[in-house]
């Protein structure tokens, strides 16, 4: 581990103390120049995806009909996907499915980012049948806020949601049985949410059920 | 007599963890009116091992072995679909030879991964026969498997950009003479399978799925076209070079478990024509592509799935832009395809679940994680 943060660590500080350097010594080198202390474009490469915008006939249905719901339709990779609002995201689903083939829920998964507002990235993968065609619909969700549950139009996403509940600690309104899946019931914490360590565990759980001081 | 006499009364039952018939550590809590089945739930993550967080805390290259833990009877599929979702990140493609030897490798892990289910549903009918045929010819995949990687179960048999190793010398000869070797040997199940009247009894009509409940419960694979959808993500949305193979989809009608039965037979008929195709023409050239040696995607996200023996494998690789993965979601087929038992066995007897517990094909080590 130690060894592979070397690189990174020392990349990251290099281009400022390159840069810094540089300046002072070119107005000399080539006093043509006409804005040598011009600083340079950052270094740090951006922070967000270079996701160009996703121009179909179908974005276009869904922005007409959602509207405001909708914050983007764009491509990555040449994977589609649609950010809407939080409250847009089961609604697209069910236009989607309805109006446009996509009956199969293939995934409800959620990022965490815990610097941010909002934040979670709660993420469905819808696929057609007819169509071959898969998109992702992304939304951002703050935590405790309730997401609408999926189940009545996809009931894949009975145990899908319940695994993002069990993980992450997003509670589905209306699911119709919001229980842990993978962990233990009575189990303290969402696992992968990121201020959960990887060495933590629910010491009381351990200490209770498997009789021992420590899992570790 | 008390009127209560030949009253019954609804019986919890569970089933498992510790079952044989369970193919791993899966409890079925059943609700049963005399043997007939009111209702189920199943508890799981007895297996549990946060295979989604162990991701975010090594790098790209050091969860490459984990993800052979997850289905670990087809753990060439697990390494392949998570290879193609980092080289998806990074924008490169694994070089043909490596797309040709993946191909051959993956679909000899599909035989292997259907003789095992076949092998071990069949004990659970009462069958005990075929196991041994089974095994038998398990053993001759797997011996390439560890000629090629040192390793029969947990392979590692690919790396991120294309193949862990160049392959063996004779790897060719090996290949072919499996292939001519084993589709005799189907014949052989099917001899004593196919037409065996306590076979047939035990499974037509059992577990009936139709297609629209398989796409409402988001079942894949096998369970997927013996219900009559044809769909395989190897044709729908190909990957590492299948478009060029010439094989078909199997399908069947009816959607109950000796559909199934058939159709991963015929599955594996299909493997056999893939590899053959493939060994033929295996390209001259590198085995890895431009991948440098620290793995660095760019801040981005991508997800791709495979067709894994069970179904559709998908692997939600989220990038930040260092050396270790956001996040990677598994989105494992025998997990998304167990939910459906409870509707498969409603209203049948408790013989019929372990049958539909075998027909599902499930791996509790996937299903959990």
């Amino acid at each position: 581990m130690a060894d592979e943060q070397k690189p990174g660590g020392s990349e990251a500080p290099s281009p400022p103390a390159g840069e810094g350097a540089k300046p002072p010594a070119k107005p000399a080198a080539d006093a043509a120049k006409p804005a040598p202390p011009k600083p340079p474009p950052p270094p740090k490469p951006p922070a967000t995806m270079a996701a160009t915008p996703w121009d179909s006939d179908l974005a276009r249905a869904v922005k007409e009909r959602f509207g405001d719901g909708i914050l983007a339709t764009s491509t990555y990779l040449g994977q589609d996907f649609v950010v809407t609002r939080p409250e847009s995201a089961v609604p697209v689903l069910e236009y989607l499915k309805l109006d446009a083939d996509f009956d199969y829920l293939v995934d409800i998964t959620a990022v965490d980012w815990p610097k941010r507002a909002e934040r979670f990235d709660l993420v469905y993968v819808v696929y057609s049948f007819p169509h071959s065609q898969r998109i992702r619909i992304k939304t951002q969700i703050a935590d405790g806020f309730e997401p609408r549950t999926a189940v009545g139009m996809h009931l894949t996403a009975n145990w899908l949601e319940r695994e993002v509940f069990d993980m992450f600690g997003i509670r589905f309104a209306g699911h119709p049985d919001l229980r842990r899946i993978l962990m233990p019931e009575d189990w303290q914490g969402y696992p992968l949410r990121k201020d959960y360590g990887i060495l933590q565990q629910d010491v009381r759980w351990v200490q209770e059920n498997l009789g021992i001081e420590s899992g570790q | 007599m008390p009127d209560t006499f030949l009253d019954s009364t609804e019986l919890v039952l569970n089933m498992g963890p510790q079952h044989p018939s369970t193919h791993g550590v899966l409890r079925v809590i059943l609700k049963l009116d005399g043997e007939k089945i009111l209702g189920t739930d199943c508890v799981i993550g007895y297996l549990h091992r946060g295979v989604e967080k162990i991701a975010e805390n090594r790098t790209y290259a050091q969860f490459n072995p984990y993800v052979d833990r997850m289905d670990y009877v087809a753990s060439v599929s697990n390494g392949l679909g998570y290879c193609l979702a980092v080289e998806k990140l990074l924008n490169v493609e694994a070089p043909p030879r490596a797309r040709a030897v993946r191909v051959i490798l993956t679909e000899l892990n599909r035989i292997a991964s259907h003789l095992l289910w076949l092998g071990t549903h069949a004990l659970d009918i009462g069958a005990i026969t075929p196991v041994f045929y089974c095994f038998r010819e398990r053993e001759e995949a797997l011996k390439i498997f560890e000629q090629y990687c040192g390793a029969r179960l947990t392979t590692h048999a690919f790396r991120i950009g294309g193949l862990q190793y160049e392959t063996y010398d004779g790897f060719e000869r090996d290949v072919k003479a499996f292939c001519r070797m084993f589709p005799p040997k189907v014949d052989e199940y099917e001899e004593l399978l196919t037409n065996n009247r306590i076979w047939e009894g035990r499974l037509k009509g059992v577990g009936v799925l139709t297609g629209d409940e398989c796409k409402e419960y988001g079942v894949t694979g096998p369970v997927l076209r013996a219900s009559g959808v044809k769909w395989d993500l190897r044709k729908a949305q190909p990957y590492s070079g299948y478009e060029q193979y010439d094989f078909e989809i199997p399908t069947r009608e009816n959607g109950d478990t000796y559909d199934r039965y058939i159709v991963r037979m015929q599955e594996m008929r299909q493997s056999v024509r893939i590899m053959e195709q493939a060994v033929e023409a295996i390209p001259a050239g590198p085995i890895l592509g431009k991948v440098g040696k620290v793995i660095k995607p760019p801040v981005g996200e991508a997800y791709v799935s495979i067709e894994a023996p069970k179904g559709e494998l998908g692997y939600y690789v989220v990038s930040d832009g260092s050396t270790q993965p956001y996040r990677v979601r598994v989105r494992p087929p025998s997990y998304v395809n167990l939910q459906a038992l409870d509707k498969m066995v409603r209203g049948a007897l408790i013989a019929d679940v372990v049958a539909v517990i075998g027909t599902l094909d499930i791996v509790l080590g996937e299903v959990d994680r």
